[in-house]
């Protein structure tokens, strides 16, 4: 009876959590080594267009990005439904890619001025004639290497098919 | 002597667990997963006077693809659906229609190209084309250049063109990229169909 009695008096042992640190330390440096920091708030919609024969862009420090799409919802009733050019993190018009072209340039060294990537992220229903004057702009800015950013599909007859 | 003999206290270690997290949920909330990837394309150089006479081009050396505002393909005057324009435009690149060309295995079909260094691919859109299928044409033209320098590095090295490393083999690369050489000429896109 006594041995009974002692048992019971015995509060439950706490849980070690020693080694939680560990984990999440753990977690932090995944975290930190798989992503990288969001550049811009998006003002326009992107769903990127999808391709199987892209190439993953290496040095983040020579891409510049050009957006466009049709605005987001909450900014539809200022500009509009039609596709629209986001630069940084405000809409912006054709006439103002050749300056932050150049700009963009400036801030770069000259060696990597020179290996500069200006990566379009369009929506993919945008129209051609939108993509074509940015092109021009970009020609006329001498920004000549570009990327069509899109995705690689989970299935490839997806690309095929007439909906997408 | 008591005194000596007792250990250090152990540093309170309860709270790194807070401090990892905060770190961890910072981390989460500021970074994204998503890797740039797309379609590397070079634009031709903007010139204010157009170059007079463009060195003329045989009219079997060109591969046209057209693409409505209707997102509808028309290829050598031929209707075409997306999934059958990469085997026709292998097809063109690898004619040798003069027979120059020693890797080739084509059909030396006198109305199609020359060899695959002549053979130039026009492409040209409407301003009504939606993006989504402009990147789709660009992709299987990219594509086909790339399934006949996948085929060749094949045959010739008995590797695998996708997989080089470019450092490494940079000479073998040479070599695949000038025997099919990526020729794709975009046209001003025209403006029919809004």
């Amino acid at each position: 009876m006594a041995v009974i009695k002692k048992k019971k008096d015995k509060a439950l042992p706490a849980v070690n959590t020693s080694a939680l640190p560990d984990i999440v330390f753990m977690l932090l440096f995944f975290f930190m080594v798989a992503t990288v920091m969001r550049e811009v708030d998006l003002k326009v919609t992107v769903n990127k267009p999808q391709a199987t024969e892209i190439q993953k862009l290496e040095r983040k420090s020579l891409v510049t990005y050009i957006y466009a799409g049709a605005p987001r919802m909450k900014y539809q009733d200022k500009f509009g439904r039609s596709p629209r050019v986001q630069l940084n993190d405000a809409f912006a018009s054709l006439d103002d890619i050749q300056p932050f072209v150049i700009q963009e340039r400036e801030m770069k060294s000259e060696e990597d001025a020179a290996m500069m990537t200006m990566s379009i992220k369009a929506d993919k229903t945008v129209k051609m004639g939108l993509i074509t004057d940015i092109k021009l702009q970009l020609r006329k800015a001498q920004a000549l290497k570009i990327n069509y950013s899109s995705n690689q599909p989970k299935d490839v007859e997806a690309l095929y098919s007439s909906e997408n | 002597m008591a005194r000596n003999k007792r250990a250090i206290p152990e540093i309170n270690a309860g709270s790194m667990a807070d401090i990892a997290f905060l770190l961890l949920i910072f981390y989460l909330v500021t970074t994204t997963m998503d890797t740039d990837k797309g379609i590397n394309r070079k634009l031709p150089p903007f010139d204010e006077e157009l170059v007079e006479d463009p060195p003329p081009i045989k009219e079997r050396n060109i591969f046209t693809v057209l693409v409505n505002s209707n997102d509808q393909l028309l290829v050598e005057d031929e209707y075409l659906q997306i999934s059958e324009l990469r085997a026709k435009a292998m097809e063109f690149i690898d004619n040798n229609g003069d027979g120059s060309c020693e890797h080739c295995q084509g059909y030396k079909i006198s109305t199609s190209s020359d060899n695959p260094d002549k053979a130039v691919v026009s492409l040209q859109n409407d301003r009504g084309t939606s993006y989504g299928m402009y990147v789709k044409v660009q992709n299987e033209l990219v594509a086909a250049y790339e399934d006949l320098r996948e085929r060749y590095a094949q045959e010739k090295f008995g590797r695998s063109y996708r997989s080089m490393d470019e450092e490494e083999d940079k000479e073998i690369l040479k070599e695949i990229k000038l025997a099919y050489p990526q020729k794709i000429s975009e046209a001003e896109p025209l403006n029919i169909g809004g």
